[in-house]
């Protein structure tokens, strides 16, 4: 019984996750974020024709939403004839897989305490109870490497699609994706060295944990506090790993077509969008777990918000409104990371595939290797 | 049957399928998915040996790193169908059958010898935190550090040795 009770626990999460969070806000973004801000900041009016029955209000756009999904829907499904059905059909399934796999380690708030749950040295204890794991899918001990583990197999989506489809732009923008993520997974995974430093672990919910602590006790000890350069690092390699702009050679329009997913059309064209718009999200929600303190709200622990390290809170909460606090501040952190890369995606033009290894080779990876070397001997100094 | 055996046999029997893939397919492309595929299988029955590190460490290494170049490499070379030949045995050939042979029974033997349980070899107690993240790196620093910077030294050579070997082309 405790069995079946947990497995439904497991596959709830999973739909909650992937179903209520990563694909509606991925699929929104496709229109709010690409159509309605890109008109906004070049100055158009946007997407604004399509109604919902009864409401003569565009709704900023929003049932463009429905009727682009309807479009899709209906569209022809075409593969060429002289493409490999096998892999053309399985290819925007590979591309999806990676990107819902990886929501199975980030945690949307703390483990449910099952008893009391109060705060020791800035940290959440639970009283007459235990910890249980309610708020990520999977409360893996290595998830950081679990998610480098993934994303290098998201290389395959890309690479197979323009592969299967015969054609020598689909080929081009396949293999100029697969050169770009092998480039940018190094800086990724050597960004990342240097918090792993500072928090000594690999476990993301631990890891968000021990950002409650507070240096000076004041100041909240979150990634971007202790390691400034490794934000704007890991941005910028999350950014390339997802294909988008000012990193999208691999669908470079004006050079290639659509690139890799040219010869797509219909549901396996949406499917391929949809994928890289989860793995945009995704990129949001990691770096707010890893940099900006995930699931913290400053000075808020297991019963209220804490001016200094005191006993009592010093504005006492009931815990399911610090557990709505804590997901709330997850959710608005990242859709805050993933407003940022839409801006940056249209305000800087596409990059050159030469600045882009130049990028990656020459800036980015010696730039985190001393980071890596800095971090190392400030740690070994001051501990 | 648990359901470690369910799936015990979902991993083994994928990964004997998928290996067999490699084998049977005649579009290389294809033999590097199954590959890749396998070393997914391996990597599940590595995380339910409860080796999580292995298992992780298998995906991101050689599925993530080296087949993607290998996949890459193919396609830009983009072979078609390998040509069917008769195949003819060689003495070569032959010697590597019989070591084969040899091998898989000298490993079936083995595998056999610890399920009757007449020979009570393994030991299933395992210490806490056993192959994860800080046990193997805790190992790897202090018993093993020695084979562990001879495997770095290693890798670095073959860096500079390939650095070498393509600058001399140009």
């Amino acid at each position: 019984m405790d069995l079946v009770w947990e497995l439904l626990i497991i596959l709830l999460k999973i739909v909650v996750v992937v179903l209520l969070f990563a694909f509606p806000i991925g699929s929104l973004m496709t229109l709010l974020g690409d159509r309605k801000q890109s008109s906004l900041i070049q100055n158009r009016i946007g997407p604004n024709r399509a109604r919902l029955p009864g409401i003569n209000h565009p709704l900023v756009g929003i049932p463009h939403f429905l009727a682009d999904g309807l479009k899709m829907i209906f569209k022809e499904d075409i593969i060429p004839r002289q493409a490999n059905r096998f892999w053309h059909t399985l290819a925007p399934a590979i591309s999806l897989f990676p990107a819902i796999a990886l929501w199975a380690v980030i945690p949307f708030s703390d483990h449910y305490c099952t008893g009391t749950a109060t705060m020791v040295d800035y940290r959440d204890v639970c009283v007459d109870g235990a910890f249980y794991n309610l708020f990520s899918i999977s409360n893996l001990e290595a998830g950081l490497l679990y998610v480098f583990a993934i994303s290098a197999v998201s290389v395959y989506g890309a690479a197979i699609a323009g592969w299967a489809s015969n054609s020598k732009f689909s080929l081009l923008g396949g293999l100029r994706s697969s050169a770009q993520m092998i480039s940018y997974e190094v800086t990724m995974g050597l960004s990342l060295a240097g918090i792993l430093i500072i928090y000594g672990t690999l476990n993301l919910n631990e890891m968000v944990v021990v950002q409650g602590q507070l240096l000076w006790d004041w100041l909240p000890m979150w990634g971007i506090v202790v390691q400034p350069l490794a934000f704007f690092l890991f941005l910028a390699a999350m950014m390339a790993e997802t294909k988008r702009a000012p990193f999208d050679v691999p669908e470079g329009e004006s050079e290639i077509v659509a690139g890799y997913f040219t010869e797509f059309s219909s549901m396996k064209f949406a499917v391929i969008q949809l994928s890289e718009y989860v793995a945009t999200v995704f990129v949001g929600s990691l770096v707010s777990t890893v940099f900006l303190g995930g699931w913290q709200v400053p000075w808020l622990y297991g019963d209220g918000f804490y001016f200094g390290n005191t006993d009592e809170p010093s504005i006492p909460l009931p815990y399911w409104l610090v557990i709505v606090l804590r997901v709330g501040s997850f959710s608005i952190k990242t859709l805050f990371i993933l407003w940022l890369q839409f801006m940056l995606r249209w305000t800087l033009p596409r990059f050159r595939y030469d600045q882009i290894m130049t990028l990656g080779w020459k800036i980015l990876l010696p730039l985190s290797l001393a980071n890596l070397v800095i971090t190392a001997f400030v740690v070994l100094v001051l501990l | 049957m648990g359901a470690e055996t369910i799936f015990f046999f979902l991993f083994g029997g994928g990964a004997i399928l998928s290996t067999l893939g490699v084998l049977l397919s005649r579009n290389p492309i294809n033999s590097a998915i199954s590959l890749v595929v396998s070393f997914f299988f391996l990597a599940g029955i590595y995380a339910m040996l409860s080796a999580h590190l292995n298992a992780i460490m298998q995906i991101m290494v050689y599925a993530g790193a080296i087949m993607v170049l290998f996949v890459f490499v193919l396609m830009l070379l983009n072979f078609g169908d390998e040509e069917h030949e008769k195949p003819r045995l060689n003495p070569t050939q032959i010697i590597s059958l019989l070591v084969g042979a040899a091998l898989l029974i000298a490993m079936f033997s083995a595998a056999t010898a610890f399920v009757d349980g007449s020979r009570q070899v393994f030991h299933p107690s395992m210490p806490p935190g056993f192959g994860g993240v800080e046990a193997i790196g805790h190992a790897l620093l202090t018993s093993y550090v020695l084979p562990f910077e001879m495997a770095a030294v290693l890798l670095l050579v073959g860096i500079v040795g390939a650095v070498v070997v393509a600058k001399r082309r140009f």
